[in-house]
């Protein structure tokens, strides 16, 4: 520092605006790279919305036609996913945030966040060789005892790829997500709020469902928005572990199910030409509009009660 | 928690009695099971109906018991805690036997010739995957180069510099972006350079630009939680002693939090290295080595995993190359994971935080 003068317009100095601005670039650049993403998705995809039917499946389909049984599959399949893992989710959140010795949760905090960095196509592999042919007896049961019930419809898969064994495989790959997210919601309950249930005589149960549950509301409705938004893009194990077909059917148990965006993108684009390239595209748009206005939803409820949930 | 026990009533189940019924149920679950095998109704043991029918079986009669002897709040109570222990021991299920599954499949190929060879010319026994290790190695290191200063730079942005609409915007976008499906990452990159480049293009920059896109969010959220966790007071400091904003930043703020940092970083690297729709798409298939990131189709590990399962000839050697693959996989995610952990331990800065 030789003279006053420099330290008085040391918020202007040369380093401080290089650094500065390479920051806000930075920042920019992801706002671009956003953009961009919506751009030539769109510009690509533009030559699908009006290509003609027999360019676009050979069996003479509108696009319309195309997208709406694989729309239909993608959520259907995220959808089961999320039955299955919400409640089991929420039931290992708590195990770890309060029933489990404090030692111990630690390291069960670690192993759950190890089964979300298992590569999806693991996932894939292990749904088709192990999982897949374990439940086939059971869905076999199943068709035959409580098949006047519309969901077990038969006739029963053989290989036991249907679109249940996905929802597992899926409900296993986002129970990680919405574990992790809920425990920490849990975990920041008020302990006043706790106690105060303990000294009222609650039994544990009581003190979950009168302090913990009602605080945690919002941070398990955003968990489950993300774990939904996860379960929509998957698409490896869809991808292996599905038999599809192009149809719209509630039946869980069956050998033709309807199948997902992301699966029909990643089957078919390796041999895909021509305009075909480009409704593969649009129909990646439609998913790309999809999770993202479930993403948004989520992030809104996180913000919006932000210092009440922790979750972010 | 600290008192997990009834203080208030007189009767309560005690230790033993839990012991006991869970035995109980585990004998009659099994024996009738047992029994079953044994008469030929099925064909051998059927362990996992044995097992659901006695975690049932213990949970009616722990409840029903409780239910007379403490009441029935107490015996809600009771089966909620089973339950809660259940889910848990459930969600094991899936990880332990991915685990072995893949640990004793991959064993039969995890020998010297599959970190040697590639799939060149290979028709049936034999070939490696060292070409999709490599390619695995490139595009993961690519999009580490791309996305870590671009993803550091904009947490300091958002921590140091944001304020209002625009540091709020990108922070949304953030997040948002990191729930875009991996796939959708792939068809933006194509889409990108096939109208730079021509149609059909496959190349490993691509992928790596598609990962990027996946692997920004996650560096800038860990970042940022890092940097809101170095205390105000350093920057003040700092700031009073007359050096710079942009100082403080890279010689006080940075250093503090590199521990954070770089483990979020590491955990980035986890979850991008295993990611196979968006390279499916943008870097294809090649059965050769090919070191150029900017030119040629280029395998990466979870491609060859994949390919080998969907292309399977006849006999197991494919199968068995793609069990093979997924274990390297799983071990390269375990250490990465096991890195950071030893790297947050051993850089954590001394004192309280």
């Amino acid at each position: 520092m030789t003279s006053p003068r420099v330290s008085l317009r040391s918020p202007h100095r040369k380093g401080d605006r290089t650094f500065s601005t390479l920051a806000l670039t930075a920042g920019i650049i992801i706002l671009v790279a956003l953009a961009a993403v919506a751009i030539f998705l769109v510009a690509k995809s533009i030559p699908a919305f009006s290509a003609k039917p027999s360019d676009i499946s050979p069996d003479d389909m509108s696009f319309l036609q195309y997208i709406v049984p694989l729309v239909f599959g993608t959520v259907w399949a995220a959808i089961l996913a999320l039955v299955i893992a919400l409640p089991i989710s929420i039931g290992i959140a708590l195990f770890i945030s309060h029933y489990a010795p404090r030692r111990l949760a630690r390291t069960l905090g670690y192993v759950v966040d190890l089964l979300a960095a298992v590569p999806s196509v693991v996932y894939g592999l292990w749904g088709i060789t192990v999982l897949a042919p374990f439940v086939q007896p059971f869905y076999s049961w199943l068709v035959d005892n409580v098949g006047w019930f519309p969901l077990f419809a038969g006739p029963v898969s053989g290989t036991g790829r249907t679109v249940l064994t996905v929802a597992i495989v899926l409900a296993v790959m986002i129970m990680p997500i919405i574990t992790a997210l809920c425990r920490e919601v849990f975990l920041q309950t008020p302990r006043l709020h706790e106690e105060a249930a303990l000294a009222l005589g609650a039994t544990r149960w009581e003190v979950i469902r009168m302090a913990v549950l009602p605080f945690g509301r919002a941070g398990i409705i955003s968990a489950t928005m993300l774990g939904l938004g996860r379960a929509l893009g998957e698409t490896m194990a869809v991808a292996m572990v599905l038999s599809p077909a192009v149809v719209i059917s509630f039946a869980l148990l069956q050998s033709k199910n309807p199948t997902t965006i992301a699966a029909n993108i990643a089957l078919n684009f390796p041999e895909a030409h021509g305009v075909g390239v480009n409704v593969l595209i649009a129909t990646g748009l439609i998913l790309f509009v999809i999770t993202f206005i479930v993403n948004a939803l989520a992030r809104m409820v996180i913000n919006r009660r932000k210092d009440f949930s922790g979750a972010n | 928690m600290s008192t997990p026990g009834f203080a208030n009533s007189r009767r309560a189940i005690t230790r033993k009695t839990i012991w006991a019924t869970v035995a109980v149920s585990t004998i009659v679950s099994f024996a009738f099971f047992g029994i079953l095998a044994f008469a030929g109704n099925t064909a051998k043991l059927n362990w996992v109906a044995a097992l659901v029918v006695a975690i049932a079986l213990y949970m009616v009669l722990i409840s029903t018991l409780s239910a007379i002897v403490e009441g029935r709040r107490k015996s809600i109570d009771r089966l909620i805690t089973t339950l809660l222990y259940g889910s848990f021991a459930l969600a094991m299920v899936p990880l332990l036997s991915l685990l072995v599954t893949t640990i004793v499949n991959g064993a039969k190929r995890f020998d010297l010739q599959f970190f040697s060879d590639s799939m060149r010319n290979v028709v049936d026994e034999g070939g490696g995957g060292l070409h999709a290790i490599i390619g695995t190695l490139e595009v993961t290191a690519a999009a580490s180069v791309i996305s870590i200063p671009i993803g550091i730079m904009t947490a300091i942005y958002l921590v140091e510099y944001g304020r209002g609409k625009l540091a709020k915007s990108i922070t949304f976008l953030v997040d948002v972006m990191t729930g875009i499906p991996s796939i959708v990452a792939g068809l933006f990159a194509f889409a990108l350079f096939s109208l730079i480049l021509g149609p059909g293009i496959r190349f490993g920059l691509g992928g790596a630009v598609a990962l990027s896109l996946l692997m920004i969010p996650v560096v800038v959220r860990s970042t940022e939680e890092m940097l809101k966790l170095v205390p105000n007071e350093l920057r003040e400091a700092s700031y009073a002693l007359g050096v710079p904003k942009w100082l403080t930043i890279v010689k006080v703020v940075l250093p503090t939090s590199i521990a954070g940092i770089i483990t979020g970083v590491v955990i980035s690297i986890s979850r991008i290295i295993g990611e196979t729709a968006p390279l499916l798409i943008i870097c294809g298939l090649t059965d050769s080595m090919n070191y150029n990131l900017f030119m040629g189709r280029m395998t990466t590990l979870p491609v060859f995993v994949y390919s080998s399962y969907a292309n399977q000839g006849t006999g197991t050697a494919d199968i068995d190359r793609a069990w093979t693959g997924a274990l390297v996989l799983i071990l390269i995610v375990l250490v990465l994971n096991l890195v950071a952990r030893i790297l947050s331990k051993v850089l954590a800065p001394k004192g309280t935080r």
